[in-house]
């Protein structure tokens, strides 16, 4: 809340008011680069050389305007720089978060001083500011600002409104947000024909507005933040943070020219010199520092340096005031710093009031003066810039506790899960009873460290990938390196798995003595098929590499191209082939799952499903790429079919939201696949057809014991549960529960493409091989390694899908900051503005963890695939209770399963650990 | 017997080493600016052309694997040309490899290529020594209880520890300390090379400590 100035003198925190009125004017994301004007330049970039006036302004009346660099303070997102804007104080980050729910500023800010001193306050444009500064608008225009795609409708709204509001003079201080410039970033990125049409308009924008202009207004052309290469912002890099800001008025501003190179002045600077300008105090919490030039004025040096004094030490007086009552509530600051700055303050204001004094008495000369006069103001500097690297630094602080807290929390939460697995796996009725005692679970652990201390030998290898996994994310080069930490680890556990293999002879045919004796060993066959394998997972991992996002610490990274949305592509020709290649893609992978389920003996039947399957996939896939072509083409090139595009960018999406959820229904519905015959007298003569060839004999050999332990136990559950029983015959059923995982997998793989941008789909395609190839490879070398118990997965399987996972989580174009995440997926199918929060959040959580949800809804395959693959190879007779049968052995593994989520969650939760300790490192450095 | 052919194994991996440490300390005598991290490159093809011809050079004097049938001239001929052949095929299938595992694709061909030779005088070479052209022979020996010798086991040791050593010079390269040696293959090579060097003296002490439990079966 505001101190009550009113009563102290005059003179002690008031400025004399220098002008009447102010034109704010926030060009959102406008980037240094894109107001410095360069004459020299030829090769002309689109956003280069665009705001001519500004540069004509500068040099044909240098002491009426100057440019300055505005350095943002991170995060860069524009509620956050608002915030900045208008109470002069420092964001924390856990503000970025409600960046989509932006609340009214509780503390003093610039705007209520405004108010509160009686001016009127104008406001149009984004209509964050709605949120922020409720009620406390004059008049106020606002114009929807959430949807990204949107270039023109905020602009529009204000260009509508600017000149009749400024021409009626009802108005003491006006704010113009513009949204166009971020959204063009956003949209088509700043290196765009689109971004040079947005820039040649703000230009003539500010042409007409300086016409419009009285001598006694002030204006002023700020960017809130800058933007990357690629459009975005929310980060610290230095392309964010680096805005431009310009001051004009038509009546001279600053006692000197403007120097060579513009001088850069952090955001939170322009509060007060607003605040003071303006003639009103300025607010509470800030701890920027004035500008001291635009306060020389017109007469000469001493004169000028004495105001500026003045203006110095009403800022040095608020910012002390507002350090002693924080440190008084908070003690967040160190107190030494907080001593040290006091003495500071105290010294310099002594200073100050002998120096009034001998002004007054005339004592001094003015060589003298003046170099007093300048030292005291390096003083008031010093003492302004230190308390406020002082404030950045406790603002931006670690909880080491807590950080300690929730690692502990997931290593307890990750052993409990190892625990519950290896008893799950152990015996049903001792984890039962482990559950009503959990107070015994001390003793067990201890118990089964002894007794499993020799299973964990066995366990090294996949372990110590792990254990690299998790050690690496105590370090803060390989959180950013992650992106390859995780593929390389994944190709060391295949390779390191072959190899293990290959050194237990697994893969060699055994052979007599005598060719022994001879030192010759043959391999199998499947060897070159595990081998291949085993090639087309480095390859995938290897390109899966090109789809990568880029970190702000590793400046020379370009992202990748295929990052970026088709309509950002300015070739006609490339951008046509991208897309037929991406639709070409979608429909392959449709024709590759029906294909797999036929194969398998699933589509037979007429349920809902299989019709689903058979005409709801190609509807999907046609959807998705009307949508992707109504998305890639350019916005001014349909004419006349404006409307109708709107009208398709929300359809199409609807449209696949509606047939995936349909589809996902009927599953949960009724998810057999396979074609059912019922068959009451005729049971057991049933024989499930010939599936495929017999790969070896050596494989066959494998397979009976398991057939005839299965077809005991089916035989045995029959006699239990008496004979007169309806029984039913079913084709294919050793797929029944990976089809319904295929079809639903397929369904999230559409969504998820649909919210990533066009060309990302090859990353999903690699995504689906990927996961082909590891699932075969896991089966094989469970073939080959001829493990008894077939209902657990081993480590090394879990610990490769996790690593796919996280693979993939980057290699979809994602990274565990804030500017990476990809807001644009909150637009799909939707125009406007969102009502509620939920449905963006939940869209864009989609993208973000498109990987995760993928490879944890897989899961199941890993222990279902084996299965799967036996098939083919086994001409068998298939009891007909088979599915009843393996939902019981399933159900009893239901503890693995979950085991398998555990270290999903582990490692999901090990990253937003990651995230979070790195962004506070970010505000750090 | 026994006893005595290890000392002559721990002699000839011994000389090795000291191959290897003279390929660091020797070349700066005669050219000014070489050192191991800034001319690396330089160093890495000495390394390997020291260490292959000192390996050949010991197989010719030690000859571990004896064999009995006198072999024609131009039988001879046509095996070390497949030698060679062999030897170039694991330098591409390393290079091939290295990059699947993250090396970059396009930039740095020779530093991969040349760390691929590299690795590839370590594990290949030696086993093309020791065992010949004879892939059949490689897969016995690099398998559990596949070493009919000491000299084999050796083999097993130094190459396993040569692979690992790479494997792991990967870890320092994204850490920001911004040391030369960080720079790639540096890492890469230097800890192909400390583990080769490691395996070369782990593997007499190895077999020595467990030469109770080791009974090689006669050919």
């Amino acid at each position: 809340p505001p101190w009550e100035r009113q009563s102290l003198p005059p003179g002690s925190c008031w400025a004399p008011q220098r002008f009447s009125k102010a034109v704010l004017v926030i060009i959102d994301a406008l980037r240094f680069e894109f107001a410095r004007f360069n004459p020299a330049n030829a090769s002309l970039l689109p956003y280069e050389n665009k705001l001519s006036f500004l540069h004509h302004l500068a040099t044909s009346q240098p002491r009426h305007a100057r440019l300055y660099r505005f350095r943002a303070d991170p995060p860069t997102a524009t509620m956050q720089r608002i915030k900045g804007l208008t109470t002069g104080s420092l964001p924390t980050f856990i503000d970025v978060g409600s960046n989509f729910a932006t609340y009214a500023i509780q503390e003093d800010n610039l705007l209520a001083q405004l108010v509160q001193n009686g001016r009127r306050v104008v406001f149009m444009g984004d209509d964050t500011w709605e949120g922020l500064f409720p009620k406390k608008f004059f008049r106020s225009y606002f114009f929807p600002s959430f949807n990204v795609k949107d270039l023109h409708t905020v602009d529009d709204g204000i260009l509508q409104h600017l000149y009749p509001t400024v021409d009626s003079g009802e108005w003491d201080v006006l704010i113009a947000h513009f949204l166009g410039v971020d959204h063009c970033g956003h949209k088509h990125g700043p290196d765009h024909p689109e971004m040079a049409k947005k820039l040649t308009q703000m230009n003539e924008m500010l042409r007409s507005l300086v016409d419009h202009l009285g001598n006694d207004t002030l204006l002023l052309v700020a960017g809130d933040h800058g933007m990357t290469e690629t459009g975005d912002h929310g980060g610290d890099s230095e392309k964010e943070v680096n805005a431009a800001l310009f001051v004009y008025s038509k009546t001279p501003l600053f006692g000197t020219g403007p120097p060579e190179e513009p001088e850069a002045v952090p955001q939170v600077n322009l509060v007060p010199t607003v605040a003071l300008l303006l003639g009103v105090p300025i607010p509470y919490s800030n701890i920027g520092e004035v500008m001291a030039e635009l306060f020389s004025g017109d007469g000469d040096t001493v004169s000028a340096a004495l105001q500026q004094l003045s203006v110095y030490h009403i800022n040095a007086k608020q910012v002390d005031r507002f350090l002693h009552s924080y440190s008084l509530v908070a003690q967040a600051l160190p107190a030494e710093q907080l001593q040290r700055l006091q003495e500071l303050f105290s010294s310099a204001v002594e200073e100050h009031t002998q120096l009034l004094a001998q002004v007054q008495g005339a004592t001094l000369v003015p060589p003298e003066l003046e170099s007093r006069l300048g030292s005291l103001i390096s003083r008031f500097q010093l003492y302004l810039r230190e308390a406020r690297a002082v404030c950045t630094q406790s603002w931006a602080r670690f909880h080491p506790l807590r950080m300690v807290g929730g690692c502990s929390l997931i290593a307890a939460s990750c052993l409990l899960c190892y625990v519950a697995s290896e008893l799950a796996a152990s015996s049903d009725s001792f984890y039962r009873s482990c559950l009503l005692y959990p107070l015994l679970w001390g003793l067990v652990v201890a118990g089964l460290l002894r007794q499993r201390l020799r299973a964990w030998l066995g366990l090294a290898f996949p372990m110590g990938i792990l254990l690299f996994r998790c050690g690496a994310m105590f370090s803060d080069s390989f959180v950013v390196a992650e992106a390859r930490v995780a593929p390389f680890l994944l190709v060391s556990l295949v390779m390191l798995l072959v190899g293990k293999l290959h050194w237990d002879g697994r893969l060699t045919v055994p052979e007599g003595p005598k060719q022994q004796l001879l030192g010759f060993s043959s391999y199998r066959r499947e060897i070159w098929y595990l081998l291949c394998l085993v090639a087309v997972l480095l390859v995938c991992v290897r390109l899966s590499g090109f789809f990568h996002q880029c970190r702000e610490e590793i400046p020379q990274c370009r992202p990748s191209l295929f990052l970026s949305p088709l309509a950002s592509l300015r070739n006609t020709r490339a951008k046509n082939l991208f897309y037929l290649l991406c639709v070409a893609l979608l429909a392959g992978l449709v024709y590759a799952v029906r294909s797999w389920l036929r194969h398998y003996g699933n589509l037979n039947s007429s349920d809902p499903l299989v019709l689903f399957v058979r005409w709801g996939f190609p509807l999907v896939v046609l959807c998705i790429a009307c949508y992707w072509a109504v998305a890639s083409s350019a916005d001014d090139s349909l004419g006349k079919l404006q409307e109708l595009v709107q009208v398709a960018v929300v359809a199409f999406p609807w449209a696949v939201y509606g047939l995936a959820s349909v589809g996902l229904l009927l599953l949960l519905c009724n998810p057999m696949t396979v074609f059912a015959k019922d068959t009451r007298e005729s049971a057991g003569s049933i024989v499930t057809p010939y599936l495929g060839v017999p790969s070896s004999e050596v494989d066959f050999l494998h397979v009976i014991p398991q057939i005839y332990k299965r077809m005991q136990e089916s035989q045995k559950s029959r006699l239990e549960r008496g004979s007169c029983r309806a029984t039913v015959a079913a084709y294919g059923l050793g797929s029944v529960y990976s089809a319904a995982l295929v079809i639903a997998l397929t369904l999230l793989g559409f969504l998820l493409m649909l919210l990533h941008s066009e060309r990302l789909s090859f990353a999903f395609l690699l995504l689906f091989l990927e996961a082909f190839v590891l699932l075969h490879i896991h089966t094989h070398a469970r073939g080959l390694a001829g493990d008894a118990e077939p209902f657990s997965v081993p480590w090394y399987a879990v610990i490769s899908w996790l690593l796919a996972a996280s693979q993939f989580f980057y290699s979809t174009g994602h990274q565990p900051i804030f500017p990476a995440i990809h807001w644009n997926a909150a637009f799909v199918g939707f125009h406007l503005d969102h009502s509620t929060n939920l449905l963006p959040a939940a869209l864009v959580g989609a993208n973000t963890f498109s990987s995760h949800i993928l490879f944890a809804v897989s899961c199941p395959l890993l222990l279902l695939w084996p299965f799967v693959c036996e098939m083919p190879s086994s001409q068998k007779r298939k009891p007909k209770k088979e599915p009843r049968e393996e939902l019981q052995e399933v159900e009893e593994h239901m503890m693995e399963m979950r085991l398998r989520e555990s270290p999903e969650k582990f490692s999901t939760a090990l990253l937003q650990l990651g995230l979070k300790y790195l962004f506070v490192l970010g505000t750090q450095v | 017997m026994k006893e005595a052919e290890i000392r002559r194994l721990f002699a000839a991996n011994l000389l090795c080493v000291f191959s290897i440490i003279l390929t660091a300390v020797v070349p700066p005598f005669f050219w000014d600016g070489f050192t191991v991290l800034g001319t690396h490159l330089a160093w890495l093809c000495i390394c390997s052309v020291c260490v292959s011809t000192l390996n050949i050079i010991l197989h010719l004097v030690l000859k571990p694997n004896l064999s009995p049938k006198r072999s024609s001239f131009a039988h001879k001929i046509s095996r070390f040309l497949k030698c060679c052949i062999y030897f170039f095929m694991s330098c591409i299938l390393f290079h091939a490899i290295i990059v699947l595992y993250g090396a970059p694709l396009i930039e740095s061909v020779t530093e991969t290529f040349l760390f691929a030779v590299l690795l590839s005088t370590f594990t290949t070479l030696q086993c093309l020594c020791m065992l010949g052209p004879n892939i059949q022979a490689w897969i016995r020996v690099f398998s559990k209880n596949g070493a009919t010798s000491i000299w084999e086991s050796s083999l097993q040791i130094t190459t396993m520890c040569s692979i690992l050593g790479a494997w792991f010079g990967a870890f320092p390269i994204p850490l920001d300390w911004d040391r030369p040696w960080q720079v790639w293959p540096i890492s890469c090579s230097l800890g192909a090379t400390f583990g080769y060097m490691a395996g070369l003296i782990i593997a007499p002490l190895w077999i020595h400590w467990n030469r109770k439990q080791l009974t090689y079966k006669s050919r």
